[in-house]
């Protein structure tokens, strides 16, 4: 293997990885604050690139311009969703809270699968913008121009997240929920408000990774149980409770699967996730779920 | 949560006699009307009643939610079509299909179990995923019977195994019930910490729970794929495999001995009605009704029929005083 192809194979999965750390920190942001696990995050992945792919195939309009629809889009939906169904298990309490969450949101998954099925067909859907094969050639590297807006729209999305957590007093007053929810309420936080603002938040991060992955790879009623799988991996390998330490653990594992398949055969390219996702386990189980 | 079997023994004895009734009836019943659609019924039915109840072992007693039992089922059916369509002996191929499954659960439950959580979960959805997938890429042609299989093909041998498996399975259920391993699974469920305090080994009561359960749905999947004459392999990897083990489990009552029989019952008979008339939707409506179940009612039917009899009871308290 060249050094071209080598550095080719890493770039690419530093894109993959930019998709996956978007999608996992919206899995995290939900874990993190509500102390929930939401097997239908992936679900929401798919419908936000439905809504994207609708809006580009109705009104031509370009699917990283399209996000300022796709993203208020899902964001509602994750508003609906947190006072329809996830708020009656967000005050349950420990154990008992992340098995409902797991059993509910996986029914939840069945129900938006055969939703969109039944929408949208089975059909594999793509947008193919009109300058998806151009882009910058660097000592034979190819950085296509959809590739790297992506990942820019994921750095500016996640450097955003981190003003609002940091800064801003409801992104704090998120931060303080997740850290002690009681202590927050007796501080005087409305915390169903933070509950659904988070979820809702977790949905808009979903809408942005459904979009990357109706431009760059394809869009199926099916693919969310594989974004899913893809977030959850993702959180385990960051192990600490930190939310935005998703974002740098998902371009490691998009290195990781990319160099595997250049080396491996590719067919076996899904498997490395699993085999990380075990070795972590045994050698270093203190992960994200470990915190009390 | 109703698991303790204690009861009257008149009420005992009606279950053990509606028990028997509800056995031979399954025996009987489809000799009689001999039509395939009734078989193939039937068929579902059993391999439903031995998913379910499978995933009840693990999920209902022990408390440890899987979300991939599609996984057990998928390997179960992998290496028994493979081995039994290679020239070997079903029931080897049956048995060793159950066995294999038993190795893959026990691979991942040793380390998620160790942890507090959802990693076993997660771990269980990731391997039934990861499976599906790499199957599919790997054998990705459909899996035929060959000629003089299907010219000699004996769909009530094929019911007469799921019916033995489900029977099987209730049995060992019952029977795991009634053993002194029982209070240590049962415990686990309850409170895994203080079951530790007072000298439960944890780890070896889940991992009991999970050789269990992931061998008769192994054994399930091998069913599957005696009775299927083609699907593709990827299939029985399917996460709705899974789901319809929970669903199933959650209908009837998690954790009760006659839910996911009652469960599957309902389920199979329910589905075959609507996937008629809403062909698109009927997998919406089970959704929905799982996710009602879980939040409302996590109970299910059993805890539905016990509250009823009670009420019935004692409206016939209040009567007697009146009678006299």
């Amino acid at each position: 293997m060249s050094i071209a192809t080598f550095l080719q194979t890493l770039v690419f999965g530093l894109f993959t990885g930019g998709i996956y750390g978007v999608a996992a920190i919206g899995l995290a942001l939900v874990f993190g604050v509500m102390k929930m696990l939401n097997i239908a995050h992936g679900e929401l992945v798919m419908l936000g690139g439905y809504v994207s792919f609708w809006v580009f195939s109705a009104y031509g309009m370009d699917p990283f311009i399209s996000l300022l629809i796709v993203i208020p889009a899902l964001f509602i939906l994750g508003l609906i969703l947190d006072r329809s169904v996830y708020r009656h298990i967000v005050r349950l309490l420990g154990e008992e809270k992340i098995k409902n969450s797991m059993l509910v949101s996986f029914g939840l998954t069945l129900v938006l699968q055969n939703l969109a099925q039944w929408l949208f067909t089975a059909d594999e859907r793509s947008i193919q913008v009109a300058y998806a094969g151009d882009g910058f050639n660097i000592f034979g590297v190819l950085l296509p121009y959809t590739r790297l807006a992506t990942l820019a729209i994921a750095l500016v999305a996640i450097l955003g997240l981190n003003y609002f957590l940091h800064k801003t007093y409801p992104g704090k007053a998120i931060l303080a929920t997740a850290e002690d929810f009681e202590s927050a309420e007796l501080a005087g936080i409305n915390i169903n408000r933070i509950y659904m603002m988070t979820f809702a938040l977790g949905a808009s991060l979903a809408a942005i990774a459904g979009t990357f992955v109706t431009v760059t790879y394809g869009l199926s009623p099916s693919i969310g149980i594989i974004w899913t799988l893809k977030a959850l991996i993702v959180i385990v390998l960051a192990g600490t409770g930190s939310i935005l330490g998703a974002f740098p653990a998902g371009i490691l594992l998009g290195v990781v699967e990319a160099l595997s398949g250049a080396f491996v055969n590719p067919s076996y390219r899904e498997v490395i996730g699993l085999v990380i996702f075990i070795l972590v386990l045994i050698v270093r189980p203190q992960g994200l779920f470990a915190r009390r | 949560m109703k698991t303790t079997l204690q009861s009257k023994s008149a009420s005992r004895f009606l279950a053990w006699a509606g028990l028997i009734l509800l056995v031979l009836f399954a025996l009987y019943y489809p000799k009689s009307v001999d039509k395939q659609n009734i078989w193939n019924l039937f068929f579902l039915i059993c391999l439903q009643i031995t998913l379910g109840q499978s995933w009840n072992i693990l999920g209902g007693f022990a408390g440890q939610t899987s979300l991939g039992h599609a996984a057990f089922f998928g390997i179960g059916a992998l290496v028994t079509r493979t081995l039994w369509l290679n020239g070997q002996p079903f029931l080897l191929a049956f048995a060793l299909g159950g066995l294999t499954s038993v190795v893959f659960a026990l691979v991942i439950g040793l380390p998620t179990f160790r942890l507090r959580g959802a990693y076993f979960a997660i771990g269980t959805l990731g391997v039934a995923e990861v499976m599906r997938i790499t199957v599919g890429q790997n054998v990705p042609y459909i899996s035929t019977m060959p000629g003089l299989m299907i010219a000699n093909y004996d769909l009530p041998a094929r019911y007469h195994l799921a019916l033995g498996l489900a029977i099987a399975t209730v049995a060992t259920a019952y029977l795991l019930l009634r053993s002194p391993w029982s209070l240590g699974i049962l415990a686990v469920r309850e409170d895994e910490e203080a079951a530790q305090a007072t000298g439960v080994h944890v780890l070896r009561h889940k991992l009991l729970a999970l050789a269990l359960s992931s061998l008769f749905t192994g054994l399930a999947g091998g069913t599957f794929a005696y009775q299927q004459i083609s699907y593709y392999p990827s299939a029985p990897f399917s996460p709705a495999w899974t789901f319809d083990a929970l669903l199933i489990t959650f209908i009837g009552g998690q954790g009760t001995l006659m839910g996911p029989v009652i469960g599957a019952i309902f389920f199979v008979v329910v589905r075959e009605k609507l996937s008629v008339n809403l062909v698109d939707v009927h997998q919406v409506i089970f959704g929905i009704l799982f996710i009602l179940i879980v939040l409302i009612f996590p109970g299910g039917l059993v805890e539905a029929w016990e509250r009823l009899k009670k009420l019935i009871f004692r409206k016939e308290e209040k009567h007697v005083p009146i009678s006299q």
